[in-house]
Formats: C-alpha cells, structure tokens, sequence
C-alpha cells in the first residue's frame, strides 16, 4: 500500500495517499476544484484549460498537475483564485460560439455545468463572434468547431485501432483547431466514435444520429451539480446596486424586447398568482405588457430582453438607460447576442440576400431587400446590450427561469434576501 | 493498457528536415508530399498536418519563387516599414500574404528575425536584405526579375560591436583560438567541471537566469542515459540579436561551450537548435562542426578526452517564437507540434526523447567555455560580487549606435543609454516585450541579475513614439506566437488585443485599464508556459509609469453610454441596400 500523507487544503488537515492525484483527493474530501481537461486515466494530464488553478505552497498552479506529497498547503477557495477560474470559463465563453439553447449537448455539458457552478451569467471578456466552421464532411461526426475549448481530450484519447491519431490540433494561437482527419474516421467503431462524443466536454464532436441518446431533464448537470460538497445552490451574483430594506412603496418598472423572441416576457408572466402580488406592489410604465409605448416618468428599474439588431433597438436601448435607475439584461440574447447572434457569423449582405432574394417564397419578380427612410437600419451584426450602454444586472437563459427573474427584481427594488436554486439558472 | 498520446506519439526527430526539403525543392508542401511523408512514418495525415500548420515558414500553398519575409517588429516599424512594405508590393504588383500571378514572388510580414540594430530588415529565401529603402527595394526587385541569384544580392550582416569592457576584463569578444576551451577539460572530473561553473555563479543567458552549474548538477544525478546537450539558438524574443552576433563572429566557441556540458553531464549528443531565421549562418556553423571533427574536438575520444565520445548536429527551425521555450524546444526537436510541455517534469529529468536534457542558451554555453579557458577567478573578478561577469546587450532604437554591448553587470541604465548615444529617450523595453518597459525616472537602475535583470535587449525609444503603438505591436506578436495550447494565452492575448484598439480610438475608461492589470494577472497566474504568464507585464507596468500618457487617452463616464459603439460604422453594411 502506498504512504499515507498529511497535506492541507483551504486549512483543512487531509491524509491521503502519496501520488495519487491532487483533484480527486480534494473531491473525496468534499472539496470541489473545478476542472474541464482533466481526464482521470490521461497521465501526464493535459493541462490545457487552466480552470483549475489553484494555490500551492503560494505559487498559482494548475491543480490537475499535482500528485500528492507530504506538507503540501493548497488553497482553492480565496477570492482572488475563485475570480480567475472563473474568467477563464468566461474567456471559453467568449472565445466560442455557445448557443447553448440549440446545442445537442446543453445539459450533458462540462463547460456549462462549469458556468452553473461559478455563477457566470455575463463574460467579462467581449464576445469574439469568430466565423468558424461546422465540418460536415466526416462519415459519421459532425464536428461543430465553434463549441470546441480545446482541451486536447480528442487528440489524446480517440485512435484507431492501430494508433492512428484521428483529431489533431491545427494551426496555433488563436486561430488554433482541431482538424479531424476524415480517412481515420471513417474507421472508428460505431463505439470508438461514440466514446469521443462522450469524452469530448462540450458539444463539438456529434456522431450522427446519437446525438440525442439522453432527453433534455435527464440528463447530468440538468438538476444537479457535480460538486459534491454542494448542497448550497448555485452561488448567487450579488446585485451591484441593492435597495434599501424597509416597507415597500409602489415601484416603477419599465419593459422592452428588443432583438428577442419575447420568450423572456413570457417567462416573466410565468409566476402565474404571483403576478397578482406582485401588482399591489410595483407599477409598469413602458412596456408591453400594458402596451404604454412612451416613458411617462423616470423608473426603478429597466428589464430588457434581446440584444441590439438594428438602429431602433439602439435608440430604445439609450433612453431606457437615460429612464431608468437600473437596468437589468434579461436573457441570453440580451447579455451576449444568443440565438439572433448566429448570424454575427455570417456577413450581413448573406443574410439579407438569403431571406429576401434567394429564399424559397421569394416571388418571382420580388427581388428586394426592403429599405425605406422609416425602417430601423439593420446594423452590421447583433450586439450585446452592455456593448451599447452600461449595465447594472444580468439574468441568464434563454428564456431566464421566472423565479430567477422576479427573485432578483425583488432584490434590486427591495433589497430582499434570495438564492437562486442550481436549477434556476441556465443558459437554455 | 491505455493508448497515452504524450507517450505514445513517436518522436520523429528527422521530421522537420524532411518537411523542408519539400518546402526548398518545391516552394511549398504538395498534397503528395504530406501524404508521402506521412505514409513512410506510419502516422495520419492531419497529424502530419498539424505539425506543418504550426510553423510559420512551412507553406501548403506556393510561396513564390522568391519568398520575402518582411520584419514587422516595431523598431521595424518606426524604420520604415510601411514605406518599404508599399515599396515592395508595387515592385512586386503584389499584396502582402499572397504570391503574384506568375508565382514568381511570395510577400510575407514575419516577427522579429534577429537585425534589429540593421532595420527595417528583411529575408529573401532567408538571405538576409538590412537597411531597406524604397530604393533599395526597387534595386533588388529589378535584380532578381533580371535573374541575378539572390545569394549574390543579399547583405553581408554587420556584427556592429560597439563596446566592451576593455583589456583583461572582456569575457566573451576577446580574441578566439578554437580549442582552447576544451583544452582544459583534460585532467578535470565531470564532478570537477560542474564545480567551476557553480563556483563562477554563472547564471542562465536565455532569460530564465537558472545558475547552470546547479542544471549541469541536476542532469548529471539523472541515472538514465543516454543524456543530451540542447544549444537553444532560436533567439526569438523581439531586439535580441547578441547569439547572433556570437555565432557570426566565433562559431566555434558555443560548440566548445555545447562539449563541455556534454562532458559535465555525461552525454554523448548534442545539437544545435538555429531558428529557420538564421539560416544564413548555417553553412558557417556546420563549417565550424566539421572543423571540430577534424580537429578530433568531435566524434571519438573528443577533445582528446578518452573515452567521451560527443557529436553535434544541427537542426533548423521553421518559424515560432514560442520553440524558444525550453520544453517547446524539445517537442519541436522530436518533430511534433512546438508547443510547451506541462511541468511534470524537468528537462534535467526528462527532455529530448524523455532522456535528462540540459538546454542552455548560445550566450550561457559560450560563457561556460570562457569559464573553462580563463578559470572562474577571472569571471568572478568582473561585475558585482553576487552578480558576476559580463553580458552581451542588443540595443536597437532610436541611438546613433545600434549594435552589441558587452557590459559588466553593475553598469546602470542610463550609462548604457549614454553609451549608444540615445535620443532623448522616454520609453525603454528592457528584455524584448517579455521583458519590462522603464520610463528615465528608472536611468540610475542597476543592470544586474537581480537588479534590472536584461536578457539580452534593450529598445530604445524617444519622446515623438507613440506608446500605444508599441504596446499594440507588442500585443501582436504574443497574439501571432500564442502556440494555442492553453486558454488564458489563447484567448486572452486575442481579447487584450483588442482592448488596446479601444484605447486607441480614444474610447476607453479608467475601467478599461483596471481591466487590463486584472486581466493581466490572470494570465500571469494561469497560462502554462512564460509567454502567456509575460505577455501583459510591459503592458501593466506602462500603465503605471507612464501615468501621464494614459490619462491622456480616457474620458469620463458621464452618461453611462458606451463610446464604443458607433451607428454610423454598423449601419454601413445595410446602406449598401439603399436603392
Ligand atoms: C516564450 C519563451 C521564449 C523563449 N525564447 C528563448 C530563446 O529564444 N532563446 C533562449 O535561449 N531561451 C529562450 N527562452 C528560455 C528557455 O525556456 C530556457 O529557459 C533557456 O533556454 C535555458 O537556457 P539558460 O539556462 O542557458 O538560460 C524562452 C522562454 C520562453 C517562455
Ligand atoms: S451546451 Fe456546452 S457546448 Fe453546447 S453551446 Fe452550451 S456551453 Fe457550448
Ligand atoms: S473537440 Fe471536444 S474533446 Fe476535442 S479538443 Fe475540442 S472540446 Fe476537447
Ligand atoms: S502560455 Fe501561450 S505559448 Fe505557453 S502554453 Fe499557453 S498558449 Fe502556449
Ligand atoms: S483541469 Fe487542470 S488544466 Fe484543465
Ligand atoms: S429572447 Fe432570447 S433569451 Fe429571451
């Protein structure tokens, strides 16, 4: 048997066998460190994502690398480690194209589960929209580049079975991907192909057809968290203003849809009686939902949905910040682009000519793409809100679960307490 | 037993040799070529194509009869490099990243190739061109369309010595009688040769400073064999040209450095590792190697040593800075992709093959064999007492006297700047962009290894640069030379990239530049290798020296609209409609 050792995490005294490895030790002992590469049996580990960098003996190292050895003083939850793993998980947001609400793999996913666990609800980091492919050309994968992290799993673990490798990484830096080789591919297994779908953490490699083997609501990181220890519900983003806490007076709110599908409206009316109460105690002005189209008076708070797609949205967008205290992105599509935005990877003029010249309905004779003076203008690509103004708040999903939405309004209006449930936040 | 890539992937040390004899003979890597290639080692074709996809000088497509890399490093682009760049794409009728209709000529922009002190400089079938003008463009283009052989226009590159710390205190630019070094191994231990050199306290030149007695220690320990000696020639951090300079003018002397720490550690292998930009002093070099051979300093019982059997090969890069880093280094040698190790272990421990492998910079093996000839007494006389002996300073910029300064460790900053004669400066870059920018409040800082530790560079830049420009050059190059590999480098070089251009527009917040120092820290504490953990600190540190300047560029936060946006520019696309 091999030595036991005494090591300490976040203070904690742990006895632990020499050489085993620092992430597992760490999770049997209810402490979580968040990583995406690291596969238990890939030795040397990959050490590509750097989600789990951690602290040891006062030097940031990535966790997954660390074997077990006596006296080692590692620390995993200090402020500062905590706000690095997760600007590295938005980095992959940013740096990727996750439509999470139309991705096969949403629910199944290790990146997103990594966004669900450290509360990411906005990438710091602007959103790169970089136009990468979907390769269609493999037999029996489809190899969606844009939700690839590069993790290196694939390359590592999916051979032939004469140890060809199948995936490569390709050209480097930024415009780094992984290439499948389509020759190899065509001679994996039904089950070597399927066991890269599996491994790969994200949605980037499918095999046709197999996909969908698990239904949405069953499937791993759905309900639940990973994170052993976690009985706590997902961490909470704490409001960046706060009101004060005290006896409610009627408050004013405003609505808008801008480059959304009203999905997220709906969602707010999804607390069903609660609307009721909810009604005693606030007032809307500009919003859908009463139909008052101008603002009549300066408001609380602002909840948007949608990003911006054209210049009306942007005319909008500035005077809800003008009217409003507080102004709150409601919705993926709001906080990043979301599913409008797949068209930020494709020219403007393809889109256009796409919907109105080439389509299938156009009439014969018909072929125009609508401008006049009294149209909004469609910008070049859809933007964020918060590119446009600043923004005090955001609600993930597509569309946000209603408890999230009204838990946090109650929040910013009232100060009131709340948590937000694990299954209370998404991204679809 | 599972299939473990890192493990698994065969070495295939002869791979980049290969890849370029396609690349000479063709211009660039037929379709048949990789398939060819691959199919003789056994190994899947995007494999193969991984590794060519990494390197900047291998191409897929044809790359001109003549292929012209043109350096756009900034002292390049404060030089002329714009003028000089239009200078070529009309002599050419051809845009930069394309090849002319005829195929005859290809135009690319590459990082810094080492002739920082003859800018702008530029490779033409890695024959060296200096002191580009548009004239002198014109001149060449003419030339070549007219058949005249580049190797007879090229530039015979200046060595520009420009200072040493005079007779009896000059360590490496004093007279070299090839042999002499390794003259004294004779009768000395490995154990013996390892002391001197922890004696002399001499410390890595390759940026890293790790004393290399202790490295040469480390490796000998290692049980396993066979060992091998890594000279790291790829000399790719932008300003630095001092191992140029040393291979230029004494070829000799690093190989006699490369046997010495052959013999210390006890390994019986070594090779050079010359960046592809150095071609031009290939020939020069394996000259020098089978003059070692005849002199029997090579091969069998070298140096007369019985029974220590030492060779040296060559191997030539194809284009990226990050190779540069050690365990990069090794992975390249192997013929794979150049991209970083994960630390698990040591070189020392396992490195080229997953033998123990010491790798040591072209100015540390030199040193070491100028240790061996005049003893450490004579290298511990020179410098400070806890900073020992001389070192070899690129300076390029704006002074009268770009070129080589062999310096004593102890001179201070603004001794060096008077030395060069510089102009007015304002901005220094101390070490390459990896390194740390000054402003003059810093002029009475000491160079020394623990002072003002400088690598190899010095830039110097006068009151008329624009800072940002330089930062943003400087975000450019760790962007192009990211490897990919991990996400803070990868990704974060991309996104500071562009908070810079913001700033450029005049768009950014004093949140902005919080940003940046945040961002900037978490590279520094996540990427895997120095380049990501470097990559922003002149960035970070110029904000806080040069606080003037950056105030400068920012606006107030009135109205809490973003400037950023501008509709006039994102409506443009839609106006095209406009019937
Ligand atoms: C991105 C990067 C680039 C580097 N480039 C070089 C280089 O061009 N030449 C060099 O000698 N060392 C370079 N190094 C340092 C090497 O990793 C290594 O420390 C050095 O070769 C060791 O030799 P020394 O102990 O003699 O200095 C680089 C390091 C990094 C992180
Ligand atoms: S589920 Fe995962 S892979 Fe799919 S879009 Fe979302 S984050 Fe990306
Ligand atoms: S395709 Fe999947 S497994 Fe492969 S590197 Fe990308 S994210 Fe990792
Ligand atoms: S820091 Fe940059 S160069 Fe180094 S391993 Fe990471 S991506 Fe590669
Ligand atoms: S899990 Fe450690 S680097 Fe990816
Ligand atoms: S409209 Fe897209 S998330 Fe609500």
């Amino acid at each position: 048997m091999a030595k036991q050792v005494k090591i300490k995490i976040d203070g904690k005294e742990i006895q632990a066998e020499e050489g085993r490895n620092l992430v597992e030790v760490a999770k049997e002992n209810g402490i979580f460190i968040p990583s995406l590469c690291y596969y238990e049996h890939i030795d040397p580990p990959l050490g590509t994502c750097r989600v789990c960098t951690c602290e040891l003996n006062g030097k940031p190292v990535p966790a997954c690398m660390q074997k077990v050895k006596q006296g080692m003083d590692v620390k995993v939850n200090t402020p500062v480690l905590n706000d690095t793993r997760k600007a590295i998980v938005e980095m992959m947001f940013a740096e990727g194209n996750h439509f999470c609400p139309a991705c096969e793999k949403s629910g199944d996913c290790d990146l997103q589960h990594m966004g669900y666990e450290m509360g990411v609800s906005v990438s710091r980091f602007p959103h790169i929209f970089k136009d990468r492919l979907v390769d269609f050309n493999p037999k029996r994968m489809v190899i969606e580049h844009n939700r690839c992290v590069k993790c290196r799993r694939c390359i590592e673990e999916v051979l032939t079975s004469d140890g060809q490798q199948v995936f490569s990484f390709f050209n480097r830096g930024n415009e780094t991907i992984v290439a499948i080789d389509y020759e190899q591919e065509a001679r994996l297994s039904q089950e070597q192909a399927l066991h890269a779908m599996q491994i790969c953490p994200t949605g980037a490699i499918l095999v046709r057809g197999a996909s969908f083997g698990r239904p949405f609501g069953g499937r791993r990181f759905d309900l639940r968290s990973q994170n052993p220890e976690s009985k706590k519900p997902a961490p909470a983003p704490q409001p960046q203003k706060g009101g004060k806490k005290g006896k409610p007076k009627k408050k004013v709110i405003a609505t808008i849809s801008l480059a959304g599908c009203f999905g997220c409206h709906m969602s707010m009316l999804d607390i069903d009686l609660g609307f009721m109460d909810l009604i005693d105690l606030v007032e809307f002005n500009k919003s859908p939902i009463n139909d008052i189209k101008e603002f009549t008076q300066k408001c609380d708070i602002g909840l948007v949905e949608g990003g911006c797609c054209n210049s009306e949205n942007i005319e909008v967008l500035r005077e809800f910040r003008k009217k409003c205290k507080v102004l709150v992105a409601v919705g993926e599509c709001a906080i990043w682009g979301g599913l409008p935005a797949m068209r930020n990877l494709v020219p403007l003029e393809e889109c256009l000519e796409e919907a109105y010249l080439n389509s299938m309905t156009t009439e014969p004779g018909e072929h125009i793409v609508p401008y006049h003076e009294d149209l909004p203008k469609i910008l070049d690509k859809v933007y964020p809100i918060n590119e446009i103004v600043e923004i005090d708040y955001f609600i993930p999903g597509c569309p946000p679960n209603a408890e999230h939405i009204w838990k946090a309004v109650k929040n910013l209006l009232w100060g009131e307490q709340y948590s937000i449930l694990y299954s209370e936040f998404k991204y679809d | 037993m599972q299939a473990n890539l890192q493990a698994h992937q065969r070495a295939h040390p002869d791979l980049l040799d290969c890849l370029w004899s396609y690349q000479n003979r063709h211009g660039y890597i037929r379709d048949e070529d990789v398939a060819q290639c691959a199919a003789q080692r056994g190994i899947s074709e995007v494999e193969l194509e991984g590794v060519i996809s990494f390197y900047h000088f291998f191409h897929r497509k044809p790359a001109g009869r003549f292929t012209i890399y043109l350096n756009n490093s900034i002292v390049s682009e404060f030089n002329g490099f714009q003028r000089v760049k239009e200078a070529f794409e009309r002599e050419t009728g051809t845009a930069f990243g394309g090849v002319d209709p005829s195929g005859q000529f290809g135009l690319f922009e590459t990082a810094c190739i080492g002739l920082s002190d003859q800018e702008p400089a530029a490779l033409i079938n890695f024959h060296p061109f200096t002191n580009l003008t548009t004239l002198k463009v014109k001149h060449i283009i003419a030339e070549l369309k007219k058949g005249v052989p580049v190797e007879e226009i090229c530039d015979e590159v200046a060595d520009n010595i420009r200072y040493t710390p005079g007779e009896g205190r000059t360590l490496f630019l004093r007279d070299y009688f090839p042999g002499s070094a390794v003259a004294k191994l004779r009768g000395l231990t490995p154990e013996q040769v390892i002391d001197e050199m922890n004696r002399s306290k001499l410390s890595g030149r390759g940026g890293a400073f790790f004393p290399t007695g202790l490295k040469w220690g480390l490796c000998r320990q290692q049980e396993s064999s066979p060992k091998y000696v890594v000279c790291n020639a790829d000399e790719g951090e932008p300003g630095t040209f001092k191992d140029r300079v040393l291979m230029n003018t004494m070829p000799g002397l690093v190989l006699e450095g490369m046997i010495i720490a052959g013999y210390a550690i006890g390994a019986s292998v070594g090779i050079l590792y010359l960046r592809a930009e150095y071609t031009w002093m290939k020939g020069k070099l394996e000259k020098a190697i089978e003059q070692f051979y005849r002199m029997n300093l090579l091969g069998l019982n070298a140096a007369g040593i019985e029974g220590f059997n030492f060779d040296i090969r060559l191997q030539l890069g194809a284009g990226a800075y990050v190779v540069g880093e050690e365990t990069a280094m090794l992975n390249s040698l192997e013929g794979k992709r150049g991209e970083s190790r994960v630390k698990q272990y040591f070189p020392v421990e396992r490195g080229y093959l997953n033998q123990p492998t010491v790798v040591n910079n072209v100015e540390t093996l030199c040193a070491a064999a100028r240790i061996m000839e005049l003893g450490a007494d004579f290298f511990l006389k020179l410098g400070l007492p806890e900073s020992p002996g001389t070192k070899l300073i690129s300076v390029s910029g704006d002074c009268h006297l770009p070129g080589i300064y062999e310096i004593e460790w102890g001179m201070k900053l603004e001794e060096l700047l008077e030395l060069c004669q510089a102009q007015s400066p304002y901005f220094i870059q101390v070490s390459g962009p990896s390194g740390e920018c000054a402003s003059m409040a810093e002029k009475d800082r000491v160079l020394s290894n623990d002072g003002l530790r400088c690598g190899g560079a010095l830039m110097v830049f006068s009151h008329h640069r624009d800072i940002l420009q330089i930062l943003i050059n400087f975000a450019d190059f760790f962007k192009e030379e990211s490897c990919g590999v991990c996400t803070p480098c990868r990704a974060g070089n991309f996104i500071i990239r562009r908070k810079l251009e913001k700033v450029r527009l005049g768009l950014a917040r004093q949140s902005d530049y919080d940003e940046i120092r945040q961002w900037g820290r978490i590279m520094e504490m996540s990427s895997r290798c120095g380049l990501g953990k470097t990559a922003t600190n002149s960035l970070v540190k110029a904000l806080s020296a040069f606080p003037e300047y950056f105030a400068e560029k920012i606006q107030g936060e009135e109205d809490r609209l973003n400037k950023e946006f501008n509709m006039e520019r994102a409506i443009a696309e839609y106006e095209k409609f406009r019937s």
